[in-house]
């Protein structure tokens, strides 16, 4: 047995990674509510997160410095959301739905 | 020479488990058709990431992953979702464009799913010739402290920001109680 365990090869976190952002940019394409679109959102920033992490561990000389990246990447993602469901919550007192369809006042 | 038996074993295992658990929890998020599932979907994907960030020598982006991403952001959106009640519509256009939509839509993503597999298998990524540190807290406090205190600072700043700009938007609209 000479290959490496899985958990030990990167091309597997760069392959959930991949999964994760395709995924999600599948659920911002297809859902039809903003929380939807949030959520999917969210779902990129962890395959953003997962890459820098992946590459730090086998391939970086300094391990603190993607720990660091992604941390900062995690504090930046809540303040996105922060903005973003008060910015939905103020959208449904104005519309009284958070569906896509509705919400387009600006479209020509 | 294992002192356990199968430790091996076990370590791959829990490793497709925490695996397992990230695909599943991404496809509730994006699959179900309630908002509430679909929240607790990517609760259940930041679980499987905390448990990759552990295989990838990092402990404590494991518990930051639990802590802000399930303890915050899940429960912001839980909150959100209770004051908007946003049940999602049956779809009122015609089915064929539907069709074309979710088509072109699963159509985009297996093109990026695909390349991105390809690009990370054929790539030769070469491993550090040597380590200036071994990633440990104690590193990671340090560099925060020092060569990343400006950042620190900037996202500290941006939080505070975030948060005074969250409660300005929310707050206007609402119609004041000593008006009846």
């Amino acid at each position: 047995m000479n290959a490496k365990p899985l958990y030990d090869q990167l091309s597997v976190y760069l392959a959930a990674a991949a999964f994760l952002l395709a995924l999600g940019i599948f659920g911002l394409i297809r859902r039809r509510t903003l929380i939807g679109m949030l959520i999917s959102g969210e779902l990129i920033f962890s395959a953003a997160s997962l890459n820098f992490m992946a590459f730090n561990r086998f391939t970086a000389p300094d391990p603190t410095v993607g720990q660091i990246f992604v941390l900062f990447i995690m504090g930046l993602a809540a303040a996105e959301v922060a903005i973003a469901l008060s910015i939905i919550v103020a959208v449904y007192r104005n519309f009284r739905s958070v569906t896509t369809q509705e919400v387009s006042e600006l479209k020509g | 020479m294992n002192p356990f038996p199968a430790t091996q074993l076990i370590t791959n295992s829990l490793f497709v488990f925490c695996l397992a658990t990230l695909v599943f929890g991404a496809g509730i998020a994006v699959f179900s058709a309630r908002l509430i599932r679909s929240v607790c979907g990517l609760a259940v994907c930041s679980i499987g990431l905390a448990g990759l960030y552990y295989f990838l020598h990092s402990p404590f982006l494991a518990l930051m992953e639990v802590l802000i991403y399930i303890g915050a952001v899940c429960v912001t959106i839980v909150f959100a979702v209770m004051l908007a009640e946003p049940e999602e519509p049956p779809r009122t256009e015609k089915s064929g464009s539907t069709v074309f939509w979710g088509g072109l839509a699963l159509l985009t993503s297996a093109a990026i799913f695909s390349g991105l597999v390809w690009l990370g298998i054929r790539g030769q990524w070469n491993p550090p010739s040597n380590l200036l540190s071994d990633g440990s807290i104690a590193d990671i406090g340090r560099a925060l402290l020092t060569t990343y205190s400006m950042a620190f600072e900037v996202i500290s700043v941006a939080l505070l920001v975030a948060i005074l700009g969250a409660m300005a938007i929310a707050r206007a609209g609402r119609t004041p109680v000593t008006s009846k």
